[in-house]
């Protein structure tokens, strides 16, 4: 009667409760496996959370607490290319916030949104590592460094 | 023992006491809000969240929580130098900053204890203005969340995980967004809450109320074509004097009895006298399983567990749905009451089931949501039309200018208002397995009982396991009070290492006396144990102690239902359970 149907197919159903079980199924390894759950779905959604929930016997509002305390965790899905705009000190006083304004303007998304074509999805973090680049944008696994608000339009461009 | 020197008081406590309660052992209260300490219970909430707690410590930089500072040798603290004012109050204005305050208004006015603290403090103004935060109201058939009202104290999330274990209120998201609220942030009906009502019983402010029904009840009282009963749950009585004034533990019966004829009810009864009729239902059930068990019955399912807990049936509904097949299937006594009111009673009186209006004085919360369940209604109408709490009812009796305090004792109306002292021990964690007992050996052995009392059955503890000797075959009983000790004697019986005949099991702390509807105790469970020691005291005045040595009940076979757990009890005063949980479906 609880309004959450869980619906996932066999094969991901296996997969996530395989990572659950490579934790003990315990508890106190949440942050852990739902880092892995991202990483396996590209998000959280609600019924993979509710999964997460029963094989490590908690329950499933403190699995959504964890997840919407933590702005990594994200319950939207990702887009096919995910860009994250560094806004971490070097990268916010050499101009970020600019370079995610042209993001947002020729996206026409809003930060933790995704384009309607699922290609995209945008995001912020907190410094990379790679200060002497900033600002820095990644896009998937790959870093931009030193990134114009002119530059944006090329970025997009190359994946499109 | 170390001394430590309060406001210039000297106190001797033992190592590890907290700076509040040396503070209160030296006459001092240091205000709380987030803080919640049920002593007998053992219940503790202290995140040090709110720090209106704050006190001065010599020597320490920083001012210190109270609630949750130990004492060391030698310590000095101020509880009330301006220092500590200041940052109290300036704490204050900031919950109060985001906090509505149309107090006026608020169902917690008068019982708020933020309200109560910002008039102690004598907050005049709040200097700090800016955004509030603001989230939907989400009502459900017995709880009300308005969590622009929460403080983030997390008193009820610490209730529903820790000690009921049910696992619906959590804090989500962070900051400024941050709420107490069911997963994926939906409603409370559609999450696994049993309506336990525990956290409304805690929350400090009106961010938790229950439904209010009071004017149902009075639109009800003022239709002439409505023949309108009330029934009163055994825990009110002990209860609802302390709306009053009257200290906690005092019984009031009669004037209870009495208020609700002033207040226009056609027919004052008693939920005991249903408690009475559970007991033959169940007890006969007990017996029938136990005798087919000891006659080498392998089918059948031991332990009964008792199901007069609506909280309790919700929580096993969701929770263990392999197991729904093991609870007696009882009603409860509010639905007993309602169907017996509903056919016996409406054919004695010759009206029609549609006219009748069944009204419940409850101590409970969930008791709302049992009464609107499917199973419980004939051609939509339902069995029991409106269940209020105790605060409810302190409510109408105040609104109808009844001076409640000069009342004259008076009795129920018969036949339904009859009952035992058996029947007034449903209100207390172990009552009903006690009140069982008292008719069951006496069944069972065909002997009378020398001494009605249990006293192994008695007490505070979580869980308790007691052996009841019937003349030679020892029965192994289980009491369970809190939904999470309930889930501990449950995994015991899933893995097969409980060897009971029978286990009872109240969702609330202290049974129905510590329900959810209950006036609020503030964090004093020493007004559980009033209640408790009242009800006792009911008991042992009652002329009769025993269910089946009711003879209205006797009555009630005779003229109408045959035998206990015959066919007609069978459809009017026994029920089944559904599956509630969450299966994963594959695609």
């Amino acid at each position: 009667m609880a309004s959450i149907n869980i619906k996932l197919n066999q094969e991901k159903l296996g997969q996530l409760q395989a990572i659950c079980k490579e934790f003990n199924n315990d508890k106190g390894e949440l942050i852990n496996v739902l880092h892995k759950a991202q990483h396996l779905f590209g998000y959280l959604p609600a019924e993979v959370q509710e999964v997460i929930a029963q094989e490590l016997k908690t329950s499933a509002a403190h699995v959504y607490g964890v997840v919407t305390f933590y702005s990594f965790f994200t319950m939207t899905p990702k887009g096919e290319h995910p860009i994250s705009i560094c806004m971490g000190t070097a990268c916010y006083v050499r101009g970020a916030e600019k370079v995610l304004d042209e993001f947002k303007r020729i996206l026409n998304v809003k930060v933790g949104e995704t384009t309607p074509d699922g290609k995209f999805s945008l995001s912020c973090l907190r410094c990379v590592g790679a200060c002497g680049l900033a600002p820095v944008v990644m896009v998937g696994e790959k870093v931009f460094g030193r990134v114009s608000p002119d530059g944006v339009k090329d970025i997009i461009e190359e994946y499109k | 023992m170390i001394k430590v020197k309060i406001d210039n008081k000297t106190v001797e406590v033992e190592k590890g006491t907290i700076l509040l309660d040396a503070a209160r052992k030296a006459g001092i209260n240091i205000p709380t809000l987030c803080y919640l300490h049920l002593h007998d219970l053992n219940i503790t909430n202290k995140p040090a969240g709110c720090r209106v707690c704050v006190v001065e410590v010599k020597g320490r930089k920083n001012l210190a929580p109270a609630c949750v500072t130990e004492c060391m040798d030698g310590m000095e603290v101020n509880t009330h130098n301006i220092r500590v004012l200041n940052a109290r109050k300036t704490v204050l204005e900031l919950i109060l900053s985001d906090h509505p305050t149309d107090c006026l208004i608020c169902p917690k006015s008068g019982t708020c204890d933020l309200q109560t603290l910002a008039q102690e403090m004598g907050i005049r103004q709040i200097r700090y203005q800016g955004e509030q935060s603001t989230y939907r109201e989400d009502t459900s058939p017995a709880i009300i969340r308005d969590v622009d009202k929460c403080i983030m104290c997390r008193r009820c999330e610490m209730m529903c995980n820790e000690v009921q274990t049910v696992g619906v209120l959590s804090a989500v998201n962070r900051g400024f967004m941050a709420v107490v609220a069911p997963a994926f942030e939906m409603n409370l009906d559609h999450s696994v809450c049993t309506y336990c009502g525990q956290c409304v019983a805690v929350c400090p402010t009106g961010a938790l109320t229950e439904v209010d029904h009071t004017n149902n009840v009075i639109r009800a009282l003022a239709d002439p074509s409505k023949t309108v009963i009330v029934q009163t749950a055994p825990a009110v009585r002990a209860a609802l004097g302390e709306e009053f004034g009257m200290e906690a533990g005092t019984l009031v019966t009669g004037k209870m009895a009495a208020a609700l004829r002033r207040l226009g009810f056609d027919y004052v009864f008693d939920t005991d006298f249903a408690a009475d009729l559970t007991i033959m239902e169940e007890g006969t059930e007990l017996l029938d399983r136990i005798g087919r068990h000891l006659n080498g019955d392998k089918t059948v399912k031991l332990p009964i567990l008792t199901s007069c807990c609506p909280g309790w049936v919700s929580f096993f509904e969701h929770q263990f749905p392999d197991m729904i097949d093991i609870p007696s299937t009882a009603r409860s006594p509010q639905q007993m009451f309602g169907s017996i009111a509903k056919t016996y009673f409406a054919e004695k009186l010759g009206i029609k089931r549609e006219n009748m209006v069944v009204v419940s004085i409850m101590p409970c919360l969930a008791k709302k949501y049992e009464c609107s369940r499917d199973e419980f209604k004939v051609d939509g109408n339902p069995d029991v039309d409106f269940a209020i709490s105790t605060r409810e009812l302190a409510h109408l009796i105040k609104q109808a200018n009844i001076e409640f305090n000069h009342l004259p004792d008076e009795d129920f109306d018969r036949p339904m208002g009859e009952s035992t002292g058996a029947s007034v021990l449903f209100g207390v964690t172990g009552g009903v397995i006690e009140a069982a007992t008292r008719t069951a050996y006496e069944v069972f052995t065909g002997k009378k009982l020398e001494k009605v009392d249990f006293e192994q059955l008695r007490g505070m503890d979580w869980v308790r396991r007691a052996e009841v000797d019937f003349d030679g075959t020892p029965i192994k009983i289980g009491i369970a009070h809190g939904l999470g000790n309930a889930r501990k004697l449950l995994e015991e019986i899933r893995e097969g290492k409980a060897d009971f005949h029978a286990i009872e099991i109240m969702a609330c702390p202290g049974g129905c006396i510590g329900g959810g509807g209950q006036p609020l105790h503030h964090g004093d469970s020493s007004i559980l144990k009033a209640r408790t020691a009242a009800i006792y005291r009911e008991d042992l005045g009652k002329p009769i102690r025993k269910s089946h040595e009711n003879p209205f009940i006797q009555k009630l076979y005779e003229d109408f239902l045959g035998k206990p757990c015959g066919h007609k009890s069978h459809h009017l005063l026994h029920t089944h359970y559904f599956d509630k949980s969450n299966p994963v479906e594959i695609e």
